[in-house]
Formats: structure tokens, C-alpha cells, sequence
């Protein structure tokens, strides 16, 4: 993470993790309960009301991904009886707390109190858990939410998670931290949520500009990081996209690119949207191949993982738990293959993009089959190619960078010759 | 004249083309991809140059239609005595970096054998044949004859074996890396007197003829070769000495080399040393699609180089034997390191070589099915490119399976399909301002 651009919303970032990882630290001394639960259809509103501190595990691997710790930890796991075949999030994870549980600023992450399954269209996360179970020996409340096959969300599918929130969950919550339910408290957090969802909406929307002023991928995860995790209803991380978004506001005045790890990005040359999430391990290189060839993200799937707020959702704290349930069924991974093909066409669509790029991840199963249906699928309706490249989340054993960067710059000039001429060959 | 040069740096070979402005291949270079690129590219792009002035060479005999006939025999005589040239230069440099290395014991040793290599040499320039055939390098060919006289000299117990043979493994570095000049300028005035030697006393000619070629030389040798662009592309095409922008991705080249030879090209298969890309053209020859292997390079060119160092065959045996099979076995993994140990399981379970074979071949054409369907499938022309598509065997076996499996399809195979890469970059380069992406017909 040492790379990072650094603008004043880095470093509130960076201020914002530092704090968190400090709580996280006395949470025992200062008897919260710690509940470990996943990004996608996450209740962190929720479990703070109840003075909890949620931890996501997929975050911390990714980060140990990103701090090159990734490998040794994936060994640890292979050697505790993982296969090699197993999602590389879950040996992550599995690696790091049995080598003490360190997280990225050096301190101890708390053991769980709580397992908190609020999305199963994940089937390995409900086999993660359940190795964290054996583990721990902590509770496990699992939310069964429907699956969207349709891309709707029905009356009796909200009424349906509502209801195991309120039988199942809140009472385990009650019951873990001593206190009672209190919607007015988790009211207040919502509507923080939906100021800061607000502001994130705006700054994606920002790349619909030429040249787009951010990279909707790469810097893109960053701008998810505290809305996806722990900050999501607290003043902390409303105010932190109140400062991005003014910043992404100057950039556009002036009519500047993105900031890459290398500095200001070149002549915005590709515009392109992403499906699938990025290399964590090489995070840095992989960035490389596409600013280095002037290609912008402006529009990518895997930043909607955590809540699909640009199609209109926002936490609402007029309605609750109806409106927490809502969230946990409409994030992008509980779609149906259909609906994101419909969401990817209407990126390219409205973000005026010349390509698509599908980055299929061996690890993950669920996420990646399907893909190059879709890309034929996508080919079809918006009448552009599509590329396709294939490593890994957090393995680097999965990344061939060679490999990557060959059908990277071929599917780039491939789409630059497209503009021009047909060529005369002689034959 | 002007010329575009286009060099396709592949993980196994170096190969470039020199084309003229009407479109047309001049000449073409190859050369083994050595551990320094820089190298392999210029002795490739010397090659391709000096192939150049040979068949300006013939246009320029040529041109005397009463002796027409005749102009490519003479040509081919020298250029033969221009490839001896080329070889005795290396020798040379060969035994002067052996004898260097070597300690007194080995010393006359090595002045008997590269005495011999050089007789051997000799009497080999008479046979109207260049000393070089189709994928055999100077390392090659030098090797062989080294490699037998070193055996010779250890079994009358001169020198051991090993200690001649690393003398040459790091001899031939230093010849590769540092080559001696190769060039026409360099090497013709000799080339002209040994040929000349060759007409006169052979059966090829007299006067007329060394006189003849005497003054197409002096035409060719006017001629000024001037390189108006280059464009290179492949494996290594970031190690080339070139700025960003006259470097093109290999499937994009090979897409419009396809295109170059067979214009009706749709789908194209290319199998490398060290990938397989399958990709679709549109009718211009750009590419709207492919598929390339992951970062596993199972079943690609590398895996018939190892399953021929496993049977002590040479490369191009491998497609003859295969073919010879009436039972091919059935195997499934394309895992190059593991292929050694499934070809010894199945000789020790009593299968036929040739059997084995084609049920090799048929697995890594398995393998490029699965990349053609996921590009899009095979629409006609299908052509086939790299160095795979010399082996009849892997051909074979793409026929049966295209059938199989999309039916009747032209299949095109270029007896240039090597230079498909290179091919597609020359175009590139003539295609005249290569920036930023933008290139200009």
C-alpha cells in the first residue's frame, strides 16, 4: 500500500484504517464484541449499533495480499491439509490467524465472538465459517438470502430476511453485547450510509466525463474500502466521501485524469469497463498495464460487490431492517448471470466505453463461471470484443504477468485499430 | 530502395522479413532466440537483409530472359558459397574461443578435430546445396560434427568427452552472443571467388556465367537497401531495441500475416514454443477476438521439442513417426513436465512408439480446440501458423478434429507459415506512421 496516490481522501483513509485496526485492538479490554462477517449484503450498521466491531475477513486477505504476506499464509494453510484447489481468500485467512492474526498495522485481530453469514450466494463462505466455527468455537448466525434469479427482489423475498433478522440475529446480537435493540440508533447510522453511498455515487459517475477523472477499477477500490467495510454508518466515513468527492469535483474542473501509483495518468487513450474482481498480489504491475497504455476504467462490476448503489439503492432509515434486507439481496454477486449482463451493457452504454474486460479468478468458482457467456453475450448486444485475461485473488502463483500483459496490450490495439481505416494488404 | 522490416522475436526462434513497398517478401531471416535478444534480432535482421540481396540477385540475372533459365541455379551457387562463408567465419571464431579456454593438454586435440570440421566444411560447398536446412542453426550444425569428432577423440582417449563438450557449450555462447560479421558486404567478395571456383571447375557453367553474376553482383551490391520503418512483435518484443510505438502484439501480427498469405482467412491457430493463440479475423485481417493460453503453456511447441529430446528423435521426426500409428493411445494431459514420465509408463506398458506419438500430437490439438471454441469457434478459411503447423502429424490430427467438429473447412498452411508474425509486421511498419496506435495505409 506503500504506492498509493496520496491526496487528502488517501490519508484520511489511511487515518480511518489505523483507527479502526486501534479499536479492534482494545475491543476486548473495552468489552465490545468483535463479529467477523463478509462484504457482500454486510449489516455493519447493524452489529455497530450494538456497540460490536465487524471484522471482514476478505478484506484482510486481500490487504495481505496487497503487503505480499498472501503467499506464506496460503503455505501455512496448505500445510494445516488445504488443497491447492481451495478459494485463496479462505487459505489466506486461514494462514494468517494461524500465524498469530496479525493485521496490516501490526496489531492482533480479536477472535470472533460472532460469525455473521448475511450472504450465502457465496457457498464457500458458509464452508469458511464453518472452519472458523471449528476454530473459535464461537456462534454462527447464518441469513439465508435468497438468490436473484430474475434480478428482482420480491415482497416475500424481503419479508423472508427480515424476518430471520429479527428472530435469529438481533437476538444473538442482544444477547452477545448485552444491550437492546434500538432502531432509532441504527436509524441515525442508515442515514449516514446513504450520505456517503450519495457522494460515491457522484464520484463514480464522475468517469462518465472525457477524460474521466478517476480510474473506476483500480482506483475504484479504494474508494469502496471504507463503505465496503467497517465505516459504512459512521460519521467517520460519511465524511471521508465528502472529501473525496470534493476532490474528484477539483480533478474534473481542471480537467485531469486519474492519479496512478505512478502519478498523474497520460492522454486518456482506452475507456473501458471490468467485470470481475482484480489481482491483489501483482495489484500494483497489473494497474501498470493498463495506465501504461493510456486505458481508463470507467465503469466496473466488481466495485458494486458491496451494495449496487448506483442503481438507485440507498440504506434508508425510514425502513430499517426492510431496507438492510433489501441491501443484502441486491449486491452484485447475488445476481444472476442475465442481470449483470444487463448491468456490464448498460456500463458500456452510459460510460461511452470501447471495451470490456472479463478477469476470470481461479479461486472463485461461483464468480467466474459463466464469464465468457456473458463476454460472448456482451459481444453480441454492444457490438465491441471483449477481452479476457485469467490469474487469481490472492495467489501469486496465479498471476503470470507475461501472460497478462500479452493479451492485455493485443486486446488494446486490437480495439485502437478498430478506429481506423480499413488497412490495404498486399497479398 | 525502400524497405519495411518486420521481426517476430518468439521465445524459440528469431525470425524477420524484408518487404517491399509494393507488398512484396524480399527476403527473410532466421535465426535461434538466443539468451541475448538484441543479438538474435540483428543476426535475424542481417540474415533477412542478406536473403534480400540474393533475390535481388536473381531478378537481376534474371533479366536476361535468353539465360533465365539458368539465373536460379547460378543464384543458389551462390548463395551456397555465401552460406560457407558464413559458416567458416563461425568456425573460426568457434576454434578461437575453444583454444582459448581449452588447457595444453586438449589443445592438439582440438587443432586435429576443428582441422577436421574445416575439411568437412569444405567438401561440403561442393554439393551446389547452401549448408542450411530449415530450422538448423550454426549451433546445430557445427554441434553435430563437433559432438562425433569429441566422441571419436575420447574413445581413442586423447581427451574426455565432457571437457571437450563444455569447451563448445561456452565457445558457442561466445559465437552466438558475439557474432563474427555476418553480412553480404562482409562476405560476398569471398563468396564470389569460392563460387567462381565451384563454376569453373563444375558442371554449372564457365566464364559466361562467373562473369555474369560478377556484374549482377556489382548491380545488387549499388543498390541501396534502405530501411524505410521496422516493426517488431513476439515473445521477447519488449526486449527489442524499438521505441513503444513500432512494437505490435504477436496476434495482431500474426492475424494480418494470416491474412497476407491466405486473404480469406476467418480463424487463425497459432501454435508457438510457448503459447497457442486462436483468433478471428475480420475480412481486412484485423483481429476481433482471440483466446491465448493461461499462464500453463502445456501442449504448445516446447512440449514436441521435449518428447523429441525424450526419444532421441530430431523435431521434424516426430510428425512422420506419429503418422505411421494404427492404434493411437489416448491421453489426455498436455503437462510438459510430466510428459517424460507418461511416455516412458507407456513403452514400459508396451505401447508403440508411433502410437504414443499420435496420441501426443492429438492432445495438444485437443488443447487448441478448446482455445478455438472459446475464441468463436473455426470458420472458413481456418489457417494454420507457427512452428507446430510443420508437423504433419499435429496437422493431421486438426483436420480430423475440425471436421469432427464444425465440418468441412479450408485449411491453409503457408511453407512460410513460420514467418506469419513477421510477415504481419513488415505490413505494419509499410503501413507508414506507426504512432500512438494510429497506423496509416
Amino acid at each position: 500500500m506503500s504506492a498509493l496516490p496520496r491526496d487528502a481522501a488517501m490519508e484520511r483513509q489511511k487515518a480511518l484504517l489505523a483507527g479502526y485496526f486501534d479499536r479492534l485492538a482494545r475491543a476486548r479490554d473495552e468489552h465490545r464484541p468483535v463479529v467477523y462477517t463478509f462484504v457482500p449484503g454486510n449489516l455493519v450498521e447493524l452489529v455497530a449499533s450494538f456497540g460490536a466491531i465487524p471484522v471482514l475477513p476478505e478484506i484482510n486477505a486481500l490487504q495481505s495480499g496487497m503487503r505480499r504476506r498472501s503467499a506464506d499464509y496460503i503455505a501455512v494453510a496448505e500445510k494445516a491439509g488445504h488443497s491447492e484447489d481451495v478459494c485463496t481468500y479462505v487459505k489466506c485467512d486461514i494462514g494468517m490467524s494461524l500465524s498469530g492474526n496479525v493485521g496490516p498495522t501490526g496489531a492482533v485481530i480479536p477472535e470472533p465472538d460472532l460469525l455473521l453469514l448475511s450472504y450465502t450466494g457465496c457457498f464457500v463462505f458458509m464452508k469458511w465459517f464453518e472452519l472458523l466455527k471449528e476454530r473459535y468455537r464461537c456462534p454462527v448466525v447464518m441469513l439465508h438470502v435468497p438468490y436473484q434469479p430474475d434480478g428482482q427482489v420480491t415482497g416475500a423475498m424481503l419479508e423472508y430476511v427480515v424476518d430471520q433478522m429479527r428472530t435469529r440475529l438481533v437476538p444473538e446480537l442482544e444477547r452477545l453485547s448485552g444491550r437492546r435493540y434500538d432502531e432509532a440508533d441504527l436509524a441515525a447510522r442508515l442515514a449516514l450510509s446513504a450520505r456517503a453511498e450519495e457522494d460515491l455515487v457522484h464520484v463514480l459517475e464522475s468517469a462518465r466525463h472525457r477524460p474521466s477523472p478517476i480510474d473506476a477499477y483500480f482506483g475504484g477500490v479504494y474508494y469502496i474500502g471504507p463503505i465496503f467495510s467497517a465505516f459504512r454508518g459512521t460519521d467517520e466515513g460519511a465524511d471521508y466521501y465528502r472529501v473525496l468527492r470534493e476532490e474528484v469535483d477539483e480533478r474534473l474542473r481542471l480537467g485531469q485524469g486519474p492519479i496512478t501509483p505512478d502519478g498523474p495518468m497520460g492522454e486518456e487513450k482506452i475507456r473501458l469497463v471490468v467485470e470481475g474482481p482484480p489481482n491483489w498480489t501483482s495489484f500494483r504491475e497489473f494497474w501498470k498495464m493498463f495506465a501504461d497504455e493510456g486505458a481508463v476504467v470507467v465503469a466496473s462490476t466488481y466495485t458494486k460487490v458491496g451494495g449496487l448503489y448506483d442503481t438507485g439503492f440507498r440504506h434508508d432509515p425510514g425502513a430499517p431492517l426492510p431496507s438492510l434486507a433489501r441491501y443484502c439481496l441486491g449486491c452484485y454477486t447475488n445476481l444472476g448471470l442475465p442481470s449483470r449482463v444487463d448491468l456490464l451493457e448498460r456500463y458500456i452504454r452510459d460510460y461511452d466505453a470501447d471495451g470490456f474486460v472479463v478477469h476470470s479468478v481461479k479461486s472463485c468458482n461461483s464468480f467466474s463461471a459463466g464469464q465468457l457467456v456473458m463476454l460472448r453475450e456482451l459481444e453480441r448486444r454492444v457490438g465491441l470484443p471483449g477481452g479476457f485475461i485469467e490469474s487469481d485473488l490472492v495467489d501469486p502463483r496465479y498471476f503470470s504477468a507475461s501472460n497478462v500483459k500479452n493479451r492485455l496490450e493485443s486486446y488494446f490495439q486490437m480495439l485502437l485499430q478498430r478506429r481506423l481505416p480499413a488497412p490495404e494488404t498486399a497479398a | 530502395m525502400k524497405v519495411w522490416i518486420g521481426i517476430d522475436l518468439g521465445s524459440t526462434t528469431t525470425k524477420a522479413v524484408v518487404m517491399t513497398a509494393a507488398g512484396e517478401i524480399l527476403g527473410r531471416g532466421i535465426t535461434n532466440s538466443r539468451s541475448n535478444y538484441d543479438v538474435a534480432c540483428a543476426v535475424a535482421r542481417e540474415d533477412a537483409m542478406t536473403t534480400a540481396r540474393f533475390e535481388l540477385l536473381r531478378q537481376a540475372v534474371d533479366a536476361d530472359p535468353e539465360r533465365a533459365p539458368r539465373a536460379a541455379a547460378l543464384v543458389r551457387a551462390l548463395h551456397h558459397a555465401f552460406r560457407g562463408e558464413q559458416y567458416a567465419r563461425q568456425l573460426e571464431a568457434l576454434a578461437t574461443s575453444c583454444l582459448a579456454a581449452a588447457g595444453a593438454p586438449e589443445r592438439p586435440v582440438l587443432e586435429d578435430l576443428f582441422a577436421a570440421l574445416r575439411a568437412a566444411a569444405g567438401a561440403a560447398s561442393g554439393d551446389g546445396e547452401a549448408p542450411r536446412s530449415g530450422g538448423e542453426f550454426f549451433r546445430d550444425l557445427a554441434g553435430s560434427s563437433y559432438l562425433r569428432l569429441a566422441e571419436e577423440a575420447a574413445r581413442t582417449g586423447a581427451a574426455r568427452f565432457d571437457r571437450l563438450m563444455g569447451l563448445f557449450d561456452r565457445a558457442i555462447l561466445k559465437v552466438e552472443n558475439e557474432p563474427p560479421d555476418l553480412s553480404f558486404a562482409a562476405n560476398i567478395g569471398a563468396a564470389v571467388e569460392r563460387a567462381t571456383a565451384a563454376l569453373t571447375h563444375g558442371e554449372t557453367g564457365g566464364a559466361d556465367d562467373v562473369e555474369r553474376l560478377a556484374t549482377a553482383v556489382r548491380t545488387v551490391f549499388d543498390t541501396p537497401l534502405e530501411e524505410a520503418d521496422s516493426v517488431g512483435t513476439g515473445y521477447g518484443r519488449a526486449r527489442l531495441p524499438f521505441p513503444k510505438e513500432r512494437i505490435r502484439s504477436e496476434i495482431l501480427c500474426h492475424g494480418l500475416g494470416a491474412h497476407y498469405f491466405f486473404p480469406r482467412t476467418t480463424t487463425v491457430l497459432d501454435i508457438g514454443g510457448q503459447d497457442t493463440k486462436a483468433i478471428q479475423l475480420d475480412a481486412a485481417g484485423l483481429v476481433t477476438g482471440f483466446q491465448m493460453n493461461d499462464r500453463c503453456a502445456a501442449g504448445c511447441g516446447r512440449y514436441l521439442g521435449y518428447i523429441a529430446d525424450e526419444m532421441n528423435l530430431g523435431l521434424h521426426e516426430l510428425g512422420p513417426l506419429a503418422r505411421q500409428s494404427r492404434r493411437p493411445v489416448r491421453i489426455a494431459s498436455t503437462c510438459t513436465v510430466f510428459a517424460g514420465a507418461e511416455l516412458r509408463d507407456r513403452l514400459a506398458a508396451g505401447e508403440r512408439r508411433e502410437d504414443i506419438l499420435a496420441g501426443l500430437h492429438r492432445a495438444i490439438i485437443l488443447r487448441a480446440m478448446s482455445l478455438l471454441a472459446r475464441s468463436g469457434g473455426v470458420h472458413d478459411e481456418f489457417t494454420f501458423t507457427g512452428g507446430v503447423a510443420r508437423n504433419s502429424a499435429a496437422l493431421e490430427a486438426l483436420q480430423r478434429l475440425v471436421a469432427e467438429n464444425y465440418g468441412a473447412r479450408t485449411l491453409n498452411v503457408s511453407p512460410d507459415s513460420i514467418y506469419t508474425g513477421a510477415v504481419g509486421a513488415a505490413l505494419f511498419a509499410r503501413r507508414g506512421a506507426v504512432e500512438s496506435g494510429a497506423c496509416a495505409a
